[in-house]
C-alpha cells in the first residue's frame, strides 16, 4: 500500500508536545553486534552545548562510542536542539543505558546489543513475504489449491508443511496500526519504525533524508560476509517491501530517491514492476522527476536488463552476475489475470514471468556467490488486491505465493543449508464468513444477493473445478463461491461476485476534496448492494489491521521461530542463522 | 488524505462497441452544438493512444501521430482538478480513486490525457463518463503552472457528460 505522506508527517511534527528528549534508537532497542546506526537526541526546546550531557553507561558518548555527535541549535529553525551521530558501531554485546540531559530535563533509555553464536547455521536465507497475507487468504488458498471434503483438507500448502510456526505482531513506533514500509524494515533492519519510514527512525524534522538510519540486512550481508543479495517482487520495485532492503528515507513514497538507493546498494538480482521510475521524465510512461535513464546507469552497474519472462531466464541462464529485472511500469499483473482472465494490464506486458519463474532465475543468479545469499521475495499484490476488495485476486496470488515457496524449499532440500521464512508484513480484516450459492432459494432476481450467502450449514462448501497442476482452478466465477469480506470498507457496491473484467476498483473521487465515493460502475452489477462504509471518508479502501501475522519456517536457524514473536526477531532470526552480528 | 491508492487497476470495461457507440453521439452532439463548419471530430479510444508492449517507455501508435493537430473525441472520466473552476484536468480510461494532484506520488495511470478547456468549467460527477472534443497534440511537455508532465492532451477543447 501507499500513503500519503503529507498526513502522517503532520502527525509526526506537530503531536507529542515532547516532555523530555528523544532518544534514537529508541528505548529496548534490540541492536546486532557491529550493524551501524545512527544515534540521535532530540532536545524538546533550545539547549545551551555546555549544559547537554549524553552519556553511554556512565561515560560520556564521545569516548564510549569514539566520536562526539554534532550539535545543531535550531533544527528546521525553531527552537529544539539536537545532537546526532551517524554510523555507530557496537562490536560489545550488553547492555547499553543512555543518558541525555539538557540540564533540565532528563530521560534515559537502554538498549540490548546482542551478538550472534559461531558457527553459522545457513548458507542462505529465504525471506517470503505476503503482503498483507492473513489468515484467511492462506485458508482460502488450501481450500481452493488443495481441495477439502467432509472437512478434511486433501493436501497442505507448501507454506503449511513447515516444522517452525510463530506469531509475529507487527506494530510500529508511532501507531498500533502499521504500513507495508516499517514493518518490513523492521525484518529488514531489526529496528521499529513509523508508518511510511524505511530504515531509519522517524525524527522531527522535515526533511526526509535526515533521519536516524539503521543498517539493512543487505548492507551487512554484503560488508560483513561478501554475500549476494536479492530482491524480487510482482509489485513495483520500488514499493515499501522490496525498497525495505535498500532504503533510509522517511518517506516511502519517494520512488525516484529508492531507486537511487537500489543503486548505490546493489543488490545482485531485482525484479519486479515499477519501470516507470528507471525511464527519464520525456519519454511517455515514466514517472521520474528528471531525465535522468536509469536502466542505462545499471547497464553501466554490471547489470543484465531483462523486460520479458524469456530474456530474464535467458540472462541468469547465460550466467548473468547481477541482473535487473523490469517486467511492468507500474504493479505487475496478479496470476488470475496473467493465467486466466487475460485482463489488466495482460494485453500489453504479455510476457510478464511468474513469481515461481522470478524465484528460479534470482535462485539461479545468487547460488553462484560462494559465501551464500539473502533473497526477499514479495508477492505483494495479496495486499493490493485485499485493499480493493478483490478477495479472488488476493487468493490466486497467495497460491502463488506458496508455489514460489515450493521452488525455493525444493532448492533448499538439495544441500539443507538454506533458512526460508515465510510470513505476512501486517494483516488485513478478513474472514471467510460462509460459502455464496447461485441457486439458492431460487432464481434471480426474486431472492436479494445477501439471501443466498450460505452461513454455517448452508454454507456447505464451494463448487470451484479441481486445481490445475500449479493449484489454481481454472474457473473462478462458479455458482458456489467462497464469501470473504473485510472488516473495513469505504462506500462501495457489494456484488459478491468475483470482476471478471480486470481488477476492482471499488471508490471513486468524491465530491468533496479528499473523500471517495462507491465506483457506480458497479452498481449496474446485477443486485449489487450499496455498503455505506464504515471507514473515515478519506478512505478508499479497507485497511490494514494490527493482528499477528502468521510466521512459518523451514532448515537451519528455524528453531529460533516458535511462540509469540515481535517483527524485530525477524531480523534476528535471520541474523543468527548467518551469525551476522560476529565481528569480522 | 489519510489513506491511499492502491491497485492502479484497470476495472471493469465498458463494452467497446456500446462505448463507441456513446462516443460517436456525443461527438456529433458537441461538434454540432459549438463547433464551425469542420468535420466531424475523429474518433479516439484510450485502447488507441499507445502499441503495445513497452516496459521501458510506450511508444505512440501510429493512428495517434497520424492525428496531430486534427479535432478528436476521446471518451474518459474526468479526474478531480486541481480547484473547483477549472480550465485544466485529466482525462482517465476509468474513474480514478485519487487525486493525481493531492497525491505525494505519481499514483495515476499510464495512459492519461491532459485536458485544456476553451473555457473553465465546473468538475463533474468523477464517476460520470465524458466526451471530450478538442485539437489533438501529442509530445512531452510540462504544464508552467502546475509542473504536470504529460505526453498527450486535448487543446481548445469541450466536454459534455455522456
Ligand atoms: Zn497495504
Amino acid at each position: 500500500m501507499r500513503q500519503t505522506l503529507a498526513a502522517a508527517l503532520l502527525l509526526s511534527t506537530v503531536s507529542a508536545p515532547a516532555l523530555s528528549q528523544t532518544i534514537y534508537p529508541i528505548d529496548r532497542a534490540q541492536i546486532l553486534t557491529g550493524a551501524m546506526f545512527d544515534l540521535k537526541v532530540e532536545f524538546p526546546g533550545l539547549a545551551e552545548p555546555g549544559k547537554i550531557s549524553v552519556t553511554v553507561n556512565g561515560q560520556d558518548h564521545a569516548q564510549a562510542l569514539g566520536r562526539a555527535a554534532t550539535y545543531v541549535a535550531r533544527e528546521d529553525d525553531k527552537d529544539q536542539s539536537a545532537v546526532t551521530l551517524r554510523d555507530v558501531v557496537i562490536d560489545k554485546p550488553g547492555r547499553y543505558v543512555v543518558k541525555a540531559t539538557d540540564g533540565v530535563n532528563t530521560r534515559e533509555v537502554a538498549w540490548d546489543v546482542y551478538e550472534t553464536a559461531q558457527p553459522r547455521k545457513a548458507r542462505n536465507v529465504i525471506l517470503f513475504i505476503g503482503d498483507g497475507m492473513s489468515n484467511a487468504h492462506r485458508v482460502a488458498a488450501r481450500i481452493l489449491a488443495r481441495g477439502i471434503q467432509e472437512g478434511k483438507y486433501k493436501g497442505k500448502l507448501t507454506l503449511d508443511d513447515m516444522p517452525a510456526m510463530a506469531l509475529v505482531s507487527t506494530s510500529g513506533v508511532d501507531s498500533v496500526i502499521t504500513d507495508s514500509a516499517n514493518s518490513a524494515s523492521a525484518y529488514t533492519t531489526g529496528h521499529k519504525s513509523s508508518t511510511n519510514a524505511l530504515g531509519v527512525y522517524a525524527d522531527r524534522t522535515k526533511s526526509t533524508t535526515d533521519d536516524p538510519k539503521v543498517e539493512t540486512i543487505t548492507s551487512l550481508a554484503q560488508r560483513r560476509l561478501n554475500m549476494a543479495v536479492g530482491v524480487v517482487t510482482n509489485t513495483e520495485i520500488e514499493d515499501a517491501t522490496p525498497a525495505s532492503m535498500v532504503a533510509h528515507t522517511r518517506r516511502r513514497a519517494e520512488y525516484d530517491v529508492i531507486v537511487q538507493q537500489f543503486l548505490d546498494q546493489k543488490p545482485d538480482v531485482i525484479m519486479g514492476g515499477g519501470a516507470a521510475n528507471f525511464i527519464p521524465k520525456s519519454t511517455a510512461g515514466s514517472k521520474r522527476g528528471d531525465d535522468q535513464d536509469y536502466v542505462e546507469r545499471f547497464k553501466d552497474a554490471g547489470y543484465a536488463v531483462a523486460t520479458t519472462a524469456g530474456e530474464m531466464k535467458a540472462a541468469s541462464a547465460a550466467g548473468a552476475k547481477k541482473l535487473l529485472g523490469l517486467f511492468n511500469l507500474g504493479n505487475m499483473d496478479g496470476v488470475l489475470d496473467r493465467k486466466f482472465l487475460k485482463v489488466g494490464s495482460v494485453k500489453r506486458y504479455p510476457e510478464q514471468p511468474d513469481l515461481t519463474e522470478q524465484v528460479k532465475s534470482a535462485i539461479e543468479v545468487l547460488s553462484k556467490n560462494d559465501n551464500g545469499f539473502v533473497l526477499m521475495v514479495e508477492s505483494g499484490l495479496i495486499d493490493k488486491f485485499t485493499h480493493a476488495l478483490d478477495m479472488e485476486r488476493a487468493i490466486y496470488d497467495t497460491i502463488m505465493l506458496d508455489n514460489a515457496v515450493k521452488v525455493a524449499k525444493d532448492f533448499a532440500d538439495q544441500k539443507n543449508d538454506t533458512l526460508i521464512l515465510v510470513l505476512a508484513d501486517h494483516t488485513h480484516p478478513v474472514g471467510i464468513v460462509g460459502v455464496m450459492h447461485d441457486d439458492m432459494d431460487g432464481p434471480a432476481p426474486n431472492v436479494e444477493l445477501r439471501d443466498r450467502l450460505g452461513i454455517y450449514a448452508e454454507a456447505g462448501y464451494p463448487s470451484y473445478p479441481a486445481p490445475d497442476a500449479e493449484g489454481y482452478p481454472n474457473k473462478v466465477d462458479v455458482k458456489d463461491r467462497l464469501a470473504l469480506f473485510s472488516a473495513s470498507f469505504p462506500d462501495y457496491y457489494e456484488t459478491y461476485r468475483p470482476k471478471m473484467d480486470g481488477p476492482n476498483n471499488p471508490t471513486v473521487a468524491g465530491k468533496e476534496k479528499g473523500t471517495y465515493a462507491a465506483n457506480e460502475i458497479y452498481a449496474k452489477s446485477p443486485g449489487a448492494q450499496l455498503r455505506p462504509g464504515n471507514l473515515p471518508k478519506d478512505g478508499n479502501s479497507d485497511v490494514h489491521s494490527a493482528e499477528d501475522s502468521l510466521l512459518n519456517a523451514y532448515g537451519p536457524g528455524s528453531e529460533m521461530v516458535k511462540g509469540s514473536m515481535d517483527n524485530t526477531d525477524v531480523f534476528k532470526v535471520m541474523a543468527h542463522a548467518l551469525a551476522l552480528g560476529t565481528a569480522k | 488524505m489519510r489513506s491511499h491508492s492502491e491497485p492502479r487497476s484497470n476495472p471493469p470495461k465498458l463494452r467497446l462497441s456500446r462505448r463507441r457507440a456513446l462516443l460517436a453521439l456525443a461527438a456529433g452532439l458537441a461538434s454540432g452544438g459549438v463547433r464551425t463548419a469542420a468535420a466531424a471530430p475523429a474518433v479516439l479510444d484510450f485502447a488507441d493512444l499507445y502499441e503495445a508492449s513497452g516496459v521501458l517507455g510506450l511508444k505512440f501508435s501510429p493512428k495517434l501521430l497520424s492525428l496531430k493537430g486534427a479535432s478528436v473525441a476521446m471518451q474518459g472520466y474526468m479526474a478531480p482538478p486541481l480547484k473547483a473552476e477549472s480550465d485544466f484536468f485529466v482525462l482517465t480510461r476509468e474513474p480514478v480513486s485519487l487525486c493525481p494532484f493531492c497525491s505525494s506520488d505519481a499514483d495515476w495511470p499510464t495512459d492519461i490525457v491532459v485536458i485544456h478547456l476553451r473555457r473553465a468549467a465546473q468538475p463533474t460527477r468523477y464517476s460520470d463518463p465524458i466526451a471530450v472534443t478538442g485539437v489533438l497534440e501529442v509530445g512531452s511537455a510540462t504544464d508552467a503552472a502546475t509542473g504536470f508532465v504529460s505526453q498527450i492532451r486535448l487543446m481548445n477543447a469541450d466536454f459534455r457528460i455522456v
